[in-house]
């Protein structure tokens, strides 16, 4: 019997060991836990014979048997480890996804704003920046506003130049137009303010032509400066700073040349230097130069027709096309696009939701 | 306005390179459009002579030359020109040429085992004609060595300038002359007219007939000359017509086309044979009509200034001249008319009967009264000249208007308005060089501009003469002033919610469009639209004849289009005016949204997460609501209606309200709507009127309200109602949340479903009612108490039933 009361501790343990060791998986472990510590488990069974034993044999089995139970123990716990470890790598691995399908785009990806809006609020960044209000009047005027205020004399040529939109005659024999320029929001504005002004006038205009270069509307934005003091030359600075400004370009040169507009005189249509290659055009340095802008000082006729003696206020005024600026900047080479609402165009030349043009931030991005 | 570099120095002494003239004419507002310079591409082409033509030793056809080109040793030349010939004198190209008509570059060659170094060229080979039948053969004696161009006068540069419409006199080459010569650069030649003795009165009288009506003719003058030799004019006469694009007709048609030209002086000849006793000037009559010399028939009216005589009418007032009287080399008296005409009723006349001539372009913008009996002078003496024959005195109706002003004359006005200063002798001095008379002294000058002149107005022209003949390019740039307080905001309420609106319906992922403001007239009739008064009268093309009253078939025909285009899920938006009349007031500012196909909010088409359902109503909605949140509406308080226009589908589709204020609509377009516009659904529209939003009062402080966070936890509780499937939602959350104020802090729906398990005709609406304690936690029974009392409210104002 002394082999029973003398168990070959060593053999078991090698014996559970190998059984916790080859557990494959929870369940596996759990029985060979069981087997080896449950209620009726081989060590478990060893312990409760433990008070058979005499006080000198259970001085040795006793430790041996505790011993066993430890080592059993901590190997199961480290076999759980393992299997952990093993089923989350196993888990991991089946949750893997194929990162490089392709989300969708959110809508500030598909978003666009279109050039003209974005150059508008170039310009309105710019001007603000020198004291200029955002000025506008309607699309449908009356002749008065369109051009007799405007020191248009009735049948003068410059009048038929304008190729104009008329409504038809009313009762009266007045007929409305759509306004050929942004021009009449000057006299609008000269009606409703008292001098010092500072203002643009950005805003949709028409003329009964179409080709490449022309469309039946157009817009235009219109620059107005009345005081008791602006001269050609503060107009030649705010256009100078106007270009660097908005082609963002650190010098700029300007011709100023002698021109013809009834509602402003002196007169003057203004070229830029530039670069031209293919579709794209450097502002500031070349031999080109591109007409960019008509201006001139506010005519007196156009201050009286606004209610202001032209012998105490005087101004300046500038107008330019808004499509025609972008083009420059932006390179769209062909101006009936812009109103064409081409997905395709809008996407390619249109600015995203958030680029704010702001002159701390830069006008363009 | 066209002129030759020769033509211009008849009338401009001047030592100024063609590059610095052009830069002038810029300077001083005659913007140059073109310049074309045949001299330039035909410079290396020189005279040279043919020392000896031999055959080509290994060709029939081909000779070979030796040709002197006037510099260095003679050059051979393999030529293949049946006139080439020893002795003759032709045109020379050396090695290295641009040839313009065949656009080869010249190089030495061998040909045929034989060296050849420059070309014998043809006239076509120089684009001068199409003459390629043999080598250019040049009189004996034409200078060798000398460039032909310039020999052969074919160098002679042609400048085109815009004339602004303000510079009539500027349309002859003197009035050119004149300005560069103020501008420093040469000194004016035109020689004075002396005028011709005529030999007894002009045997045909005029008479201006405009009794009592505006005298559309203030002053004619006419002179017969007999006994003229009309023929082709001659050569150099011939050629400055050509090279400004004009045809020569006769010398007696020529002369009146050159001096148009020259000084800004239409006139016209009549063959005096074809012209029935004497001539009155009057207004046509109804039902006259005239074969004019464009060989047109124009139908005249009572409007219209014409020149008659017995047999009619003979000649459309300085517009065009009648075939009946025109002048043939068959001429033998003719009749010289010089005259002046209002411009107004030239422009009205040849806008309506579409007639552009050089005479109605010069007399409507103005041509110097003074120079209308020199002008027939001067023609006379080219007649004369020309054609040989007898004058006779010169008959004049009417008389020439004095125009004569006087401007008073600040001189400080010029460093007022330009910021330039000049001092007072340069100021006068530039005025006086353009012909202006300035008297007086001290700081005002009284100035008679010159009768040339009929721009100049007031003191603002003058300070424009003399700031553009001094030079623009001197005026120095002068900062602004500046604001030395921070810039304030300047964008109005308006375009602060046009900007807003903008960038949240693009961050919404819609694309803007920038559609015509005016329509087809079906489309805006289909859109309430279509009013006369907002009809255009004279529409580019027909499908652009009306103005929008809505965004929405701009943008929904814009859709169709990229869909024919191949993008068939498109997201548009347009900011911009909408017409309801044609007062200014009329004009209101709209955003509108369309989206078609599959282009909602999350994308658009298939996608392997999912494809994109098609878009609808709730689309447009939510465009719609946040268009007003972004306009800065109350948007909690916006009510929906389901009565929107008829554009709409009338049972998905909504208007948005603000108590009584309607702020837009949005839904899907009615099937009709979408037949009239041409276009395929699926399509969602919105469209909100900007300017309808109430504005925010200005408050004191931009402080926000205080942030109240309660400590107690919120509770939730789910209701289920089966409801007549005709109620609205809104009126169960109405009712839910008006069940008890004070501890109801939101509701909503979750869940909304018909079919199996709700009667037909019904439908189940799931709310969550969110109760927030303030002061101590809720006690089961006085959940319930809510509960109960939620279920009543609802109940009673809908007629719902808990969901068993």
């Amino acid at each position: 019997m002394t082999d029973t009361l003398a168990p070959d501790t060593d053999a078991l343990k090698h014996d559970l060991i190998d059984r916790i060791q080859a557990a494959a998986d929870e369940a596996a472990l759990e029985e060979a836990r069981v087997f080896a510590l449950g209620k009726k488990g081989v060590v478990t069974e060893q312990m409760k014979r433990l008070g058979s034993l005499s006080d000198a044999e259970r001085r040795t089995v006793g430790p041996a048997l505790n011993g066993l139970k430890t080592e059993v123990t901590a190997a199961i716990e480290a076999r759980r480890a393992v299997l952990a470890e093993a089923a989350l790598t196993e888990r991991l691995a089946r949750e893997r996804l194929d990162l490089t399908l392709p989300v969708r785009p959110g809508p500030l990806s598909a978003g666009r704003i279109h050039p003209v809006s974005q150059v508008t609020e170039e310009l309105t960044a710019i001007f603000a920046d020198l004291g200029f209000a955002v000025a506008e009047g309607p699309d449908i005027e009356t002749d008065h506003y369109n051009f007799t205020a405007l020191n248009f004399p009735l049948g003068h040529p410059a009048r038929e130049m304008h190729d104009t939109f008329f409504f038809n005659p009313k009762p009266d024999g007045s007929r409305m137009l759509l306004r050929t320029h942004t021009s009449p929001v000057q006299i609008r504005t000269m009606e409703t303010t008292t001098p010092p002004i500072r203002v643009i006038c950005p805003g949709r205009t028409y003329r009964n032509d179409s080709d490449q270069t022309h469309t039946p509307m157009f817009h235009q934005v219109e620059g107005l400066v009345v005081d008791e003091t602006a001269t050609i030359g503060h107009l030649k600075w705010v256009l100078e700073e106007f270009c660097k400004a908005f082609f963002e370009v650190k010098k700029v040169e300007m011709r100023f040349r002698p021109s013809f507009f009834p509602f402003t005189e002196p007169s003057m249509e203004v070229d830029i230097r530039c670069k031209r290659s293919g579709s794209e055009i450097r502002i500031g340095e070349g031999e080109d130069w591109l007409e960019i802008l008509g201006c001139g000082m506010v005519h007196p006729n156009v201050l009286r027709a606004g209610g202001i003696d032209p012998d105490t206020y005087q101004g300046f005024a500038w107008g330019m096309g808004i499509d025609r600026i972008a083009m420059l900047k932006y390179g769209m080479p062909d101006l009936r696009a812009f109103f064409d609402a081409d997905a395709r165009w809008l996407a390619h030349y249109g600015f995203r939701p958030l680029d704010l043009p702001t002159l701390f931030g830069g006008l363009s991005s | 306005m066209k002129f030759t570099l020769t033509w211009l120095k008849q009338h401009l002494e001047t030592e100024a390179s063609l590059e610095a003239i052009l830069d002038k004419l810029n300077a001083i507002g005659m913007e140059v459009e073109k310049v074309d310079d045949p001299g330039k591409a035909l410079a290396p082409f020189v005279i040279a002579r043919v020392i000896s033509a031999e055959k080509h030793p290994n060709a029939d056809k081909l000779r070979v030359c030796i040709v002197d080109t006037g510099s260095g040793d003679p050059v051979q030349v393999v030529c293949g020109a049946p006139n080439a010939r020893t002795g003759m004198t032709g045109v020379f190209a050396p090695p290295g040429t641009h040839v313009p008509g065949t656009g080869v570059d010249l190089k030495v060659g061998t040909i045929r085992g034989v060296e050849s170094r420059g070309m014998l060229v043809s006239e076509r080979e120089l684009m001068l004609s199409e003459d390629h039948d043999g080598i250019i053969d040049l009189p004996e004696g034409a200078p060798v060595g000398r460039p032909y161009a310039a020999w052969a006068g074919l160098a002679d540069p042609v400048v085109e300038v815009a004339v602004t419409p303000n510079r009539p006199d500027c349309l002859g080459i003197t009035g050119i002359a004149r300005d560069l010569a103020a501008a420093g650069l040469g000194r004016e030649t035109t020689p004075a007219i002396e005028p011709v003795a005529g030999e007894g009165d002009c045997p045909v009288s005029v008479t201006l007939a405009f009794e009592g009506g505006a005298p559309l003719c203030p002053m004619f003058g006419l002179r017969l000359i007999r006994g003229v030799r009309n023929g082709p004019s001659p050569a150099w006469l011939q050629a400055r017509l050509r090279a400004i694009g004009l045809r020569p007709i006769n010398a007696l048609v020529d002369v009146t086309n050159f001096l148009t030209h020259d000084r800004n002086r239409p006139l016209h000849v009549f063959d005096a044979a074809k012209v029935r006793g004497d001539l009155v000037v009057r207004r046509a009559r109804a039902g006259e009509s005239l074969l004019a010399l464009d060989g047109k028939t124009y139908a005249l009216d009572e409007t219209m200034c014409v020149i008659a005589d017995d047999a009619g009418v003979e000649s459309l007032a300085g517009i065009m001249g009648g075939e009946a009287s025109g002048c043939t080399e068959e001429t033998t008296d003719v009749l010289v008319e010089s005259a002046l005409w209002d411009p107004l009723n030239i422009a009205q006349t040849g806008r309506r009967l579409g007639v552009n001539s050089d005479a109605r372009f010069r007399f409507e913008r103005g041509v110097d009264p003074a120079f209308a009996v020199p002008g027939l002078e001067l023609a006379t003496r080219m007649i004369l000249e020309l054609c040989g024959g007898t004058p006779t005195k010169i008959t004049v109706a009417g008389a020439v208007p004095d125009a004569r002003r006087v401007v008073a004359f600040p001189l400080a006005e010029v460093k007022r308005l330009s910021g330039l200063t000049i001092d007072d002798g340069a100021i006068v001095d530039t005025l006086g060089r353009l012909g202006f008379e300035v008297t007086g002294a001290g700081p005002v000058r009284a100035v008679v501009p010159p009768s040339w002149r009929p721009d100049i107005e007031g003191k603002a022209d003058l300070v424009e003469e003399v700031v553009r003949i001094t030079g623009l390019d001197q005026i120095v740039s002068m900062p602004l002033s500046r604001s030395p307080t921070v810039a304030p905001a300047v964008l109005t309420p308006g375009q602060v919610r046009a900007r807003n609106a903008r960038r949240t319906l693009a961050a919404r992922g819609l694309v803007e469009a920038m559609t015509w403001s005016f329509v087809p007239k079906s489309h805006a009739e289909a859109f309430g639209g279509g009013q006369p008064e907002l009809a255009l009268a004279n529409p580019i093309a027909s499908d652009l004849s009306d103005m929008r009253p809505s965004l929405i078939p701009g943008l929904a025909a814009a859709a169709q289009r990229n869909a024919d285009r191949g993008t068939p899920d498109t997201a548009l938006f347009e900011v911009g005016q909408v017409f309801r009349g044609d007062r200014p007031d009329d004009q209101k500012r709209a955003a509108a949204a369309v989206r078609r196909g599959t282009a909602g909010l999350a994308g658009a088409g298939r996608h392997w997460s999912g494809a994109a359902p098609a878009v609808g109503a709730y689309d447009a909605k939510a465009d719609a609501l946040a268009i007003l949140e972004a306009a800065g509406a109350p948007i909690d308080r916006v009510q929906v209606t389901a009565d929107a226009p008829a554009w709409f589908h009338p049972g998905r589709s909504g208007t948005l309200r603000l108590g009584p204020l309607v702020l837009g609509h949005f839904g899907e377009l009615h099937p009709t709507t979408l037949a009239a516009l041409d276009v395929e659904g699926p399509l969602s529209a919105c469209e909100i009127i900007l300017d309808a939003v109430p504005a925010q009062k200005p408050r004191p402080t931009k402080a926000k309200p205080a942030l109240s966070l309660p400590e107690l936890m919120a509770v939730s509780r789910d209701f289920a109602f089966v409801v007549d499937r005709a109620v609205a939602a809104a009126d169960v959350l109405k009712a839910a949340a008006g069940a008890d104020k004070a501890l109801i802090e939101r509701v909503g729906v979750f869940d909304v479903y018909e079919g199996k398990g709700i009667p037909d005709g019904a439908k189940s609406v799931a709310i969550e009612v969110v109760l927030q304690p303030r002061e101590r936690t809720l006690t089961d029974a006085e959940i319930d108490a809510v509960g109960k009392r939620v279920v009543e409210a609802v109940g009673k104002a809908t007629g719902a039933t808990l969901r068993g």
